[in-house]
C-alpha cells in the first residue's frame, strides 16, 4: 500500500503519457484496426510479403529437391537450417518474458508491450517450427514425432533429446497462443461492440466469445492469467533449456556442457528482447503509439539488455575456463578452433555484437535514443544469430576425427531460406499490427489511476478495499 | 428522471433483471456494496477492466480456476508417464542407449511440458467453464448502451430471481444510487 502511494507521488515516471482517459485510449488503438490502413502499412507489407513468398518458394523447392540444395554435409549435418532454428525459438522467449515473468514480478510497464510481445512470441515459434520441419529432409515423416497408435507399431524414442524437443515446442506454441488468446478475449470484445459492419460484429462476435466484461467473469479471468503466467514462467525456462539439450546431452566437444541450458535461456531472453526494441521503435511511431510505448518502456527493456549482455558475457567466459580448466584436448581444441580457426570471424562477430556492443546502454543516452537503441539491438539480432551458427558449425566442422573435418559453407538456398523466414515472421506481424489490437487495451486502462478505487477522491473508509 | 424506456414496471413479461449505469469505477464499486449490503445478492457489475476490491463488494469466494489446474497438470504428469511407459516398455520395448525400457528419468522433460501443457488447458478450458463461454448471446447484451462496457461504460445488473428484487422498486433504487440510463431487460 505504501510503496504503492509512493510510486504514485515521487515514483517512476508515468505509465502512459498525454491526457488519456478510458475512452481516449480505446480510440487511439482501435483506430488502427478499424480505419483503412495506411501508406506505410502496404509498403511494408509489400516489401516484407515479397520477402515472405520468396521463403514460401524456397521452401517448396527445398522439400522437391532434398536437402543437398543447402549447404550441409555429412560432417555438419546441422546447419543454417538448425542455428535458424534455435535463433527464432529463442526470440520468442522475450515475448514470454514480459507476458509471464514480468507479470509475476507485477511490473506495470510491461501491459503496453505484452500483446505485441506474445504476438512476436507466436509468430518466432511458427518460424522455428518451419525450419525444423523442411530440415527433416523427408517432410512427410514429421509426424513420426508423435506417439500415434499406428500399423507399423513403432514409436517415438522418448529418451532421445529430439522427442523432448518436440513436446517442448509443441507445449510452448500451445501455451503461448493460448496465453495470448486468453488476454486478447476482453479487447476482442471491445472490437466487436464498435463494429459497424454486420461481418466484423460477426467476426469478432465469434472471436469475443461473449465476453461481457462481468465482474464474475473477470474474478476468474484474472485468476486464470495468473496460473499462465505462473505456468508460462517455468515452462518458457525449460523450453530454451530442451532446446540446448539437443546439444548438450551429446558427446560433441563444445556441446556437452552443463552450462548450456542457463546459457541458452539467457541467450534467448537476450535476442528477444532486442527483437522486441527492432519492432516497437519504428511501429510505436508509426501507429502513434509514443505515448503509450513511452522511452520509459524502452529504457526498461535496455536495462534487460545489458543484465542478459552480461550474463551471456559470463556464459562465454565460463565454456573458455572450462575447456582450459578440463583437461580434455579435444574440447580445448574446439574452442581454440573456435577463436582463431576458419570461423573464428563469426566468433568476433559474436562477441562484439553480443557482449561489446550491448554495454553502450550503460549510458543514459543510447537508452533513451530510440535511433541508437534500434541500431543495437540489430547488431544483437545479427549477433545472436552468429552464436547459434557457431555453436553448430564451429563444433561439428572439427570433431574427433581429423579425416572426417570439413568446411560448410552455405549456399544461395541457405541464405533465401533464413531471409525468407523473417519474411514470414515480419509479414505475419504486420497482418496482426492492422487486424489486432496491438496494445492489451483492458491491461493499459486498469492501470491508468482513474482505474483504481483506491487512488480515487471518493474512497469510503469501509476498509473494505484493504487486501 | 429518467422514463423507464423499452418496457413499463405495469407490463408483464419475462425480466432478466435490471440495468443501471455508473459514472466510474468508484462509483459502480460504491453501489454494489451498497446493494450487497441491502441484501441483494444476485448482482453482477461490468467494466472494461477488473475493478480492484469488486470480487469482495460481491462477495464473491475464491476462485475455483486453481483448482481445475492442479487436476490438469495432475492428469498430464500422469497421462505423460503411463504414455511413455506403455509405449517404451509394452508396446515397443527397444533398448537405446543401453538404458532401461522404463527409464523414468528420461522420461522427465516430456512429463514436465506435458503437465504444464495440461495445466493451461485446466486454467484456459476452466476459466471458460465457469463463465459459461463460450456463449452467443446475453439478456444484458439488450442494454441501450450497453456496448460502452467494453470501452468506458460502467454497469451494474440486478437479477429479477433475487428475492429482493421488485420490477417496481429497483429502478428507483438504482438511481437513488446514482445510477444513470435504468432500464428493465427483458430475458
Amino acid at each position: 500500500m505504501s510503496i504503492q502511494a509512493e510510486s504514485v507521488t515521487n515514483g517512476p515516471p508515468p505509465l502512459i503519457e498525454g491526457d488519456h482517459d478510458f475512452c481516449s485510449l480505446t480510440e487511439l488503438v482501435c483506430g488502427l484496426v478499424e480505419q483503412p490502413a495506411r501508406a506505410w502499412w502496404w509498403i511494408a507489407l509489400a516489401i516484407c510479403g515479397t520477402f515472405g513468398v520468396l521463403g514460401a518458394v524456397m521452401t517448396v523447392y527445398v522439400i522437391l529437391m532434398g536437402l543437398g540444395v543447402w549447404g550441409m554435409n555429412q560432417t555438419v549435418g546441422w546447419g543454417f537450417p538448425i542455428a535458424t532454428f534455435v535463433f527464432w525459438i529463442g526470440i520468442g522467449h522475450a515475448g514470454t518474458l514480459i507476458s509471464a515473468i514480468l507479470y509475476l514480478f507485477r511490473q506495470k510497464w510491461r501491459s503496453s508491450l505484452n500483446r505485441a510481445a506474445e504476438a512476436m512470441t507466436l509468430f518466432a515459434v511458427v518460424c522455428a517450427g518451419g525450419y525444423v520441419m523442411i530440415h527433416l529432409g523427408r517432410i512427410y515423416t514429421a509426424w513420426f514425432m508423435m506417439p500415434a497408435p499406428t500399423t507399423t507399431a513403432i514409436y517415438p524414442n522418448f529418451r532421445s533429446a529430439l522427442s523432448w524437443d518436440f513436446a517442448a515446442i509443441a507445449t510452448y506454441g500451445t501455451v503461448s497462443l493460448m496465453f495470448w488468446y486468453v488476454g486478447l478475449i476482453p479487447d476482442l470484445a471491445t472490437l466487436r461492440d464498435r463494429a459497424r459492419s454486420r461481418l466484423r460484429q460477426r467476426v469478432f462476435g465469434l472471436l469475443a466469445l461473449g465476453w461481457r466484461g462481468s465482474a464474475r467473469h473477470w474474478h476468474n479471468y484474472e485468476m486464470a492469467y495468473l496460473m499462465l503466467a505462473a505456468l508460462a514462467t517455468p515452462l518458457v525456462v525449460s523450453v530454451h533449456t530442451i532446446v540446448s539439450f539437443d546439444f548438450a546431452t551429446s558427446v560433441i566437444p563444445g556441446w556437452h556442457s552443463t552450462i548450456f541450458p542457463p546459457y541458452f535461456v539467457a541467450g534467448a531472453i537476450f535476442s528477444g528482447l532486442a527483437m522486441v526494441i527492432t519492432l516497437m521503435v519504428p511501429l510505436r511511431v508509426l501507429c502513434g503509439f509514443k505515448g503509450l510505448i513511452t522511452i520509459h518502456h524502452l529504457e526498461n527493456m535496455c536495462k534487460l539488455i545489458i543484465a542478459t549482455s552480461l550474463l551471456i558475457g559470463y556464459a562465454y567466459g565460463v565454456e573458455m575456463f572450462s575447456a582450459w580448466y578440463g583437461g580434455n584436448i579435444y574440447e580445448q581444441y574446439t574452442f581454440r578452433n573456435r577463436v582463431i580457426g576458419p570461423y573464428g570471424w563469426c566468433f568476433g562477430l559474436m562477441i562484439a555484437c553480443n557482449v561489446l556492443i550491448p554495454q553502450l546502454f550503460w549510458f543514459r543516452w543510447f537508452r533513451t535514443t530510440p535511433w541508437a537503441m534500434f541500431v543495437i539491438a540489430i547488431f544483437v539480432n545479427i549477433g545472436m544469430w552468429f552464436e547459434r551458427f557457431v555453436i553448430v558449425a564451429t563444433s561439428l566442422h572439427r570433431d574427433y576425427f581429423p579425416s572426417s573435418w570439413k568446411m560448410f559453407y552455405p549456399t544461395w538456398a541457405d541464405y533465401l531460406q533464413l531471409v525468407g523466414g523473417f519474411g514470414l515472421f515480419s509479414t505475419l506481424f504486420l497482418l496482426f499490427v492492422r487486424f489486432l489490437p496491438m496494445i492489451a487495451l483492458s491491461e493499459v486502462k486498469a492501470s491508468l489511476p482513474a482505474a483504481d478505487p483506491r487512488h480515487a477522491p471518493r474512497v469510503q473508509g469501509d476498509g473494505m478495499e484493504e487486501r | 428522471m429518467s422514463t423507464i424506456p423499452a418496457l413499463g414496471p405495469d407490463r408483464v413479461g419475462p425480466l432478466y433483471g435490471a440495468l443501471a449505469r455508473f459514472a466510474g469505477p468508484v462509483e459502480l464499486l460504491d453501489a454494489v456494496r451498497r446493494l450487497h449490503a441491502l441484501g441483494y445478492h444476485r448482482l453482477d457489475a461490468y467494466s472494461p477492466f477488473p475493478i480492484h476490491g469488486m470480487d469482495q463488494a460481491l462477495g464473491l469466494k475464491r476462485s475455483k480456476v486453481p483448482v481445475l489446474v492442479l487436476a490438469g497438470g495432475l492428469f498430464g504428469a500422469a497421462f505423460a508417464q503411463t504414455l511413455q511407459w506403455y509405449q517404451s516398455a509394452i508396446a515397443y520395448p527397444l533398448i537405446t542407449a543401453g538404458k532401461p525400457l522404463n527409464s523414468t528419468e528420461a522420461f522427465v522433460p516430456i512429463t514436465f511440458e506435458t503437465t504444464i501443457l495440461y495445466a493451461a488447458f485446466g486454467a484456459v478450458f476452466g476459466m471458460l467453464a465457469l463463465n459459461g463461454l463460450p456463449r452467443l448471446y446475453h439478456p444484458v447484451f439488450r442494454g441501450k448502451s450497453f456496448a460502452r462496457a467494453s470501452t468506458d461504460g460502467f454497469f451494474l445488473s440486478v437479477e429479477a430471481r433475487d428475492p429482493l428484487f421488485d420490477r417496481r422498486e429497483i429502478v428507483a433504487l438504482l438511481e437513488a444510487l446514482g445510477g444513470t440510463e435504468v432500464e428493465l431487460i427483458e430475458r
